[in-house]
């Protein structure tokens, strides 16, 4: 099940080399192994991932229409990373604490992140956005890599305290060649910390395909410092589910660290500032299409008959409730004081800079009654 | 021969054609950094370029700034000269350590056997309604750090022309390029035998009552308050710095002579920066004909805010004039301001 060390095998270039359990056209596929970990899940709960990835996938829509209609700066879409996102946020416990990078949308919906602080970083209204203790999910990483040594830290701390709570990282293919990534792993191993190193190979670092980040699979390499790992198809809730509770449970146990490699495909640009015609073509696209981490699902609930008018009709209406919540809370969203810019740089009174306010403070004053 | 050719270009492209020329000038050149191949960089400064002169040439690299860095303090000990970009400003930090512990001091540390004629090409400041990482200014840790020289450009032309010499240089030169003024154009003669040298700071507009000293991104707000502040009746002299270390100081001199009144502006914070060296610097040299205290504008002493408050944090036309009021004795926003 865990790939433990490195082994030479003719099967590295191809991408479906990974545990599947359902099928692109919605049919399960038996894995002794996998399946146990998700036996308990009912249609019901099924239900319930598919109205979260239909959902998700609706805030990603309406996130992209506001950014094009200019009420956000910017916006990274996470089309096509639906089932890494949900399936393995839903595996989480509430006590486990989550460091992710500015992809990881989903994650922070089922973390609760209220949508308008979700969205007020890319609004251009804060940096973050919440309390990451309330929510127990840091702030979103925009330096590549950077939450992978935070999680590691964080997770050394869990076990100091003997606690039984996981540290999970969210972070790229591309992040993987930072150095930041590899030290993480590196103090992750050496002192058996229990987090997880959750890598979501969507194929892309902005323009440049996988293959210039790793020559081998990305799972690959965690085996050589120690960590075991599994590689998924990042497109299958149930197979992200599955691994995401092997690995939370191997780290509750006192197992150390574990790492997974969901191969998804980042169906849209890299940002709303993207323009992927200029390096990938029509027809990968395509070939991803037909491997759709929704589409699947629906096509499993559709034959177990768990799928009727109604249920589909309620998520369409949750779905788009959301969206309208989205939209108003960004809409009415209240511009920051001026003087805000000077607030929370430390914990401490700071001698220079409160003169620095207060003279900015005089200075906006000799605009008072004009338009600034 | 030199074949003289002048063009309308942005910044940006002119930049691109002055990489283009390098690239054709000397087979030892080659670029390296995030995304710049077939995407030609996220603003577009290195398109076609790997199209043109190959994938050995301009490379694609992985995603690791410090790679991106050591990688090409190993090539240019194998006698190339790289060119590196750095995605943004804010991400040059995991390449900082290769900056200034290896580009920085292994001429000095070989005794003059190995030189590392690397540029960095950063773009920097703010202004673009980013989000947070993509509006710094960090070019005063750099020139803080003996053994790289620092330079910007405001203009297209001298975008092309100083990218060519920073590349020709046989010092490391980190390389910052103002991205809210991509887009500006400007004419662009690529015959740069006579240019400026690059360490070189240019009086862009003459004056008498105020020296105005800025660079990159603010001189062309510098250009809009000076005319702003002649129709008021105050004669600013503005001078475009180019280069942060070494800095001109003999151009500055002259000009704080005959005008006596110094503000320096720029959008990095002020503690520390290159508003208090040349503060200072000016001070020591120019005492005794300075009719008021040095001042800067600049952005705060605060992290870069969020793009709804970056109006705020930014130096401004009505920021500079207020500061040019003050060292003339005039009424300003601190006229009644007390600690
Ligand atoms: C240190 C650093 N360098 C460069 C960037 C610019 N950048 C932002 S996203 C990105 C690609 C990330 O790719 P990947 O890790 O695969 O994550 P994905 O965007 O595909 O989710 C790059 C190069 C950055 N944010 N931080
Ligand atoms: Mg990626």
């Amino acid at each position: 099940m865990l790939r433990e060390s490195v082994t030479e095998h003719g099967t590295a270039d191809l991408l479906e080399d990974f545990v599947q359990l359902l099928k692109p056209d919605g049919s399960r596929v038996a894995n002794p192994t996998f399946d146990t970990w998700v036996a308990d899940v009912t249609d019901e709960q099924l239900v319930s991932l598919y109205e979260d990835m239909v959902v998700v996938r609706r805030i990603d829509a309406e996130a992209t229409a506001l950014q094009r209609q200019g009420e956000l700066g910017l916006w990274a879409p996470l089309l096509g990373q639906e089932a890494a996102q949900i399936g393995s946020a839903r595996a989480l416990r509430d006590d486990d604490f989550i460091f992710s990078s500015y992809r990881e949308n989903a994650v922070a919906y089922c973390r609760g992140v209220a949508l308008t602080d979700l969205l007020s970083m890319w609004r251009g209204h804060s940096h973050g956005g919440w309390d990451p203790y309330t929510v127990n999910m840091a702030v979103p990483a925009i330096i590549i890599g950077a939450q992978a040594l935070h999680a590691t830290g964080y997770a050394m701390g869990i076990k100091a305290e003997a606690a039984d709570s996981v540290a999970i990282t969210y972070f790229g293919d591309g992040a993987t060649s930072q150095g930041d990534v590899n030290e993480a792993l590196v103090f992750a191993a050496s002192f058996d910390a229990p987090v997880v190193f959750f890598c979501q190979n969507n194929q892309w670092a902005i323009s440049e395909p996988v293959g210039v980040q790793a020559k081998r699979h990305i799972s690959e390499r965690a085996p050589g410092f120690g960590i075991p790992s599994m590689r998924v198809d990042g497109n299958d809730v149930l197979a992200v589910m599955a691994a995401t509770r092997i690995a939370l449970d191997r780290a509750r146990g006192g197992g150390g660290p574990t790492f997974i490699e969901a191969v998804t495909y980042r169906m849209g640009p890299h940002t709303t500032s993207d323009d992927p015609s200029r390096y990938r073509t029509k027809d990968e696209l395509e070939e991803w299409k037909g491997k759709d981490p929704i589409t699947r699902l629906e096509a499993l609930l559709e034959s177990t008959g768990a799928l009727s008018d109604e249920v589909r009709a309620r998520v369409k209406a949750k779905a788009d409730a959301v969206a309208g919540e989205l939209r108003q809370g960004v809409i009415s969203m209240e511009d920051p004081h001026p003087l805000s810019v000077f607030d929370n740089v430390y914990a401490e009174p700071h001698s220079w800079l409160e003169r620095q306010k207060s003279q900015y403070a005089a200075y906006l004053e000799t605009f008072e009654g004009d338009e600034r | 021969m030199t074949t003289t050719t002048t063009t309308q270009l942005t910044l940006g492209k002119a930049l691109n054609s002055g990489l283009r020329r390098a690239l054709a000038d000397d087979d030892r050149v080659v670029l390296i950094g995030e995304d710049i191949g077939a995407l030609g960089g996220v603003f577009r400064v290195t398109d076609g370029l790997q199209a043109e002169f190959g994938e050995t040439r301009v490379i694609d690299s992985p995603l690791a700034e410090s790679g991106i860095i050591g990688t090409a303090v190993g090539l240019a000990m194998r006698g190339f000269r790289p060119v590196c970009e750095i995605q943004f400003d804010g991400f040059i930090y995991p390449g900082f350590d290769q900056i200034v512990a290896q580009v920085a001091k292994l001429h000095y540390r070989t005794r003059g056997h190995v030189s590392m004629p690397i540029t960095i090409r950063v773009p920097y400041g703010g202004g673009i309604g980013a989000v947070e990482h993509h509006s710094e200014s960090p070019e005063s840790y750099f020139a803080h750090t003996a053994g790289l020289r620092v330079v910007t450009c405001s203009t297209p032309q001298d975008a092309h022309t100083m990218l060519r010499q920073a590349i020709a240089s046989d010092d490391p030169v980190l390389f910052f390029e103002p991205k809210r003024r991509y887009w500006a154009k400007g004419e662009v003669d690529e015959d740069i035998a006579d240019a400026l040298p690059l360490g070189k700071a240019r009086v862009v507009r003459e004056g008498t009552q105020v020296t105005l000293v800025t660079y990159g991104p603010l001189v062309a707000t510098a250009i809009d308050a000076a005319a702003a502040a002649e129709d008021d009746g105050v004669s600013i002299e503005l001078i475009d710095l180019r280069s942060l270390s070494p800095i001109d100081f003999d151009t500055v001199e002259a000009s704080v002579r005959k005008t006596g009144r110094l503000v320096i502006s720029h959008e990095a914070q002020q503690h520390g920066g290159i508003g208090a060296e040349i503060a200072a610097s000016i001070t020591e040299r120019c005492f005794n004909w300075l009719e008021a205290a040095p001042a800067r504008v600049t952005g705060f002493d605060t992290p870069y805010p969020p793009a709804s408050l970056e109006e705020h944090f930014l130096p401004d036309l009505d920021r500079m004039l207020d500061t040019v009021d003050r060292v003339l004795g005039r009424p300003n926003s601190l006229s009644n301001w007390e600690a």
